[in-house]
């Protein structure tokens, strides 16, 4: 097979995705790279990932449930809905902030080695998504143990998987492009984190917004409609969604990622002089 | 047939005087733009300046060609491989290259310190374009090479640098490009690694591919490139055969430097804690000659202010060759010192280095492990050759040419009857 490569100011746009793809082994090298990292030197190694949801499920139920008396959507256990809303917004929140932070925590590769710089963002899913995995496995115990049947919404759950990812990567993107320049945006991202947490409803039914003069700006956030569905998914229609809010998070999330590929596109190559 | 082709290839960096460290903050921009609402455009204080790494740079490489990449630091070297390597574009200009194309600007790119050895092999392998299959091929191939059978199940961050450094090479090494562009990997290591290193790019180059290699060692780029390229100030200045080249770059950068003085102590190099007054090699000059020649003994005489009381010190030489081997390092003991003037001097035997350019660093160390200042390269002289008796005018080989007691006697005669 023959090799030909152009190098021009503004780079090579026509062979990049089929680089990316010739490059996917090298994905998943560098997703197991991560994952197997991940818990190395640590005495409990993957026994975190089980404790970290359940320990914050605990906290949230007590002072959620037991200290502000916040009440859960009719006929669910209020901690299978907090489960629930924390396993996909910790998805979301895993994700979004790797993605953020790949292109810095790679610097070495970006300065030393040619590969589609994508490649990186892509590759810091894979610890999110096993997160995700785990937590999802817990919940599914618990949903047992409160005898909560689980409902056929299931079949809808890989789609509200995929809008999380959808959207991670078009925040995370943007920041990842940001944060090679300016390096305020790491400080920004935890906060933005923390503040998210509440802003979505993750301890709280969006009933709550329900009526509200904001109610129209709160839908607007993407992240109302998939934590909603998701938790229908899994709860079934007991669970509060309004599937007009989806429409939103559609159109929001996927307008952000094309734009933030366009403009991980543009900068990627320059990525270099700013590190 | 060429299977690289560049033309008018420039690459500009802006640099800002303000700024200390490499990235801006937010801040910065912010209080940039708002400064800028109330200067004009062309405001004399502007702090930002255009450097170009490389300028107007044409060449074309031919398949097979090997070719050595010359010059001083910051000549644009690095920066031309950097965008072959399509690591970084250029600003202008265009590169048409065909072929598979595998650069090695550093041993181990991408080593997870808490990956084992046998781990990393793969990531790196993928990290440098090799498909898993190929590194199963050649894994054992790598081991071997690298050494690290023994060890191949642990942590790298447990490895000694030089293992560290023989597996990164191991698995470049097995990479099977068309073209390898190969930076200044050659300064690590040993002797005997670095030679089995050479050996094996000779074995890429005499199989038909095409190699890039830049190093300060002159000796390697002349045993194995056929092509060379200097570099001046992100100018190619001059290209052609390797033995022109070097020739040219080594007469070119051959600036005697017998003495560095400074005579105040705000003006000299050094830091809060030394600064350095004077380094000089006084030769003890033989038959009314004024050039050192290889019996000459040399005395180097170093000075420089200590402005920390009582501070542990101790001084230490290096002596290089022109091409960047180091011959000898050679330390004094480690006492305290008051503040004020301190000197040291090495005395150089005659009859002790071969003939040939020299460069000398010399670093001021406190505690015996702190380097509180490295003067690199901060002398350069050349000993002449001088024989005596000798009918034979070939270049003496070696890097040292001590007399040593070596005597020679008839120690039985034959006796004809």
């Amino acid at each position: 097979m023959q090799h030909n490569i152009t190098i021009k100011a503004g780079g090579s746009e026509k062979d990049y995705w089929k680089d990316l793809w010739l490059n996917r082994q090298l994905l998943l090298i560098l997703s197991k790279r991560d994952i197997s990292v991940r818990y190395k030197q640590t005495l409990l190694g993957v026994a975190w990932s089980v404790l970290r949801p359940l320990m914050t499920m605990t906290v949230m139920v007590f002072v959620f449930s037991y200290l502000a008396k916040i009440k859960s959507d009719p006929g669910i256990p209020y901690p299978l809905m907090v489960l629930s809303g924390l396993t996909i917004w910790t998805f979301f929140a895993n994700t979004f902030t790797q993605i953020s932070n790949s292109i810095l925590i790679n610097s070495n590769l970006v300065s030393k080695v040619y590969f589609p710089r994508l490649l990186m963002p892509l590759s810091s899913i894979a610890v999110g998504l096993v997160d995700f995995l785990i937590t999802f496995g817990i919940f599914l115990l618990l949903t047992a143990f409160f005898q909560h049947p689980l409902s056929v919404n299931l079949i809808y759950l890989p789609f509200f998987v995929l809008l999380t990812f959808v959207t991670a990567l078009g925040f995370g993107l943007f920041f990842a492009v940001l944060n090679v320049r300016f390096r305020d945006i790491g400080q920004l991202i935890p906060f933005m984190v923390q503040v998210g947490m509440y802003a979505c409803p993750v301890a709280y039914s969006s009933t709550l917004a329900q009526g509200t003069w904001f109610e129209k700006y709160y839908n607007l956030n993407p992240l109302v409609g998939i934590i909603d569905g998701f938790r229908w998914c899994l709860l079934g229609d007991k669970a509060y969604f309004n599937p007009d809010s989806l429409y939103s998070t559609a159109i929001i999330s996927t307008t952000v990622l094309i734009l933030s590929l366009i403009y991980f596109r543009k900068k990627e190559n320059s990525f270099v002089d700013h590190i | 047939m060429s299977v690289i082709v560049a033309e008018n290839i420039s690459k500009k960096y802006i640099i800002d005087h303000q700024k200390k460290s490499g990235s801006s903050s937010l801040k910065d921009i912010v209080s940039e733009k708002f400064d800028g609402m109330f200067k004009s455009k062309d405001g004399s204080n502007s702090t930002k300046e255009e450097f170009w790494a490389l300028k107007d740079v044409n060449f074309s490489i031919e398949q097979g060609d090997r070719i050595g990449i010359v010059g001083h630091n910051g000549a644009g070297k690095s920066t031309l491989l950097k965008i072959l390597s399509r690591i970084t574009e250029p600003s202008t200009g265009e590169i048409r290259i065909q072929g598979r194309i595998a650069s090695l600007l550093e041993v181990g790119t991408g080593f997870h310190p808490e990956l084992t050895g046998r781990e990393n092999i793969f990531l790196n392998g993928a990290i440098l374009g090799m498909a898993k299959r190929e590194i199963k091929q050649s894994f054992d191939a790598i081991v071997d090479f690298a050494g690290v059978e023994k060890f191949l199940d642990t942590p790298v961050k447990r490895y000694s640098s030089g293992m560290y450094v023989r597996l990164g090479f191991a698995i470049a090494a097995h990479l099977n490009p068309e073209i390898l562009i190969v930076d200044e990997v050659l300064a690590v290591g040993d002797t005997e690694f670095q030679k089995k290193c050479l050996g094996k790019m000779r074995d890429v180059s005499e199989s038909g591919r095409t190699l890039l290699f830049v190093s300060h060692n002159l000796t390697a780029i002349q045993a194995l490139c056929n092509r060379a390229f200097y570099f001046e100030k992100g100018r190619l200045i001059d290209q052609g055969d390797t033995t022109h080249i070097v020739t040219n770059y080594l007469s070119k950068v051959s600036h005697k430097t017998l003495e560095k003085h400074w005579d105040h102590i705000h003006d000299a190099p050094g830091n809060d804690e030394v600064r350095i007054k004077s380094f000089k090699v006084t030769p003890e000059y033989q038959d009314n000659l004024s050039h050192i020649d290889v019996r000459t003994p040399v005395d180097f005489e170093f000075e420089f202010w200590n402005m920390v009381e009582g501070a542990n010190l101790n001084l230490s030489m290096h002596v290089y060759t022109f091409t960047g081997e180091c011959i000898f390092n050679v330390g004094t003991t480690s006492q305290p010192f008051g503040q004020g003037i301190v000197k040291g001097v090495c005395r150089l035997p005659g009859n002790f280095l071969n003939d040939g350019s020299y460069v000398v660093s010399m670093m001021i160390v406190k505690d015996t492990s702190t380097v509180l200042y490295n003067m690199e390269e901060a002398l350069v002289f050349d000993i002449e050759d001088y024989r005596e008796n000798v009918t034979w005018y070939g270049k003496w080989p070696g890097y040292i040419r001590p007399q040593l007691d070596f005597s020679i006697q008839q120690s039985e005669h034959i006796v004809n009857d």
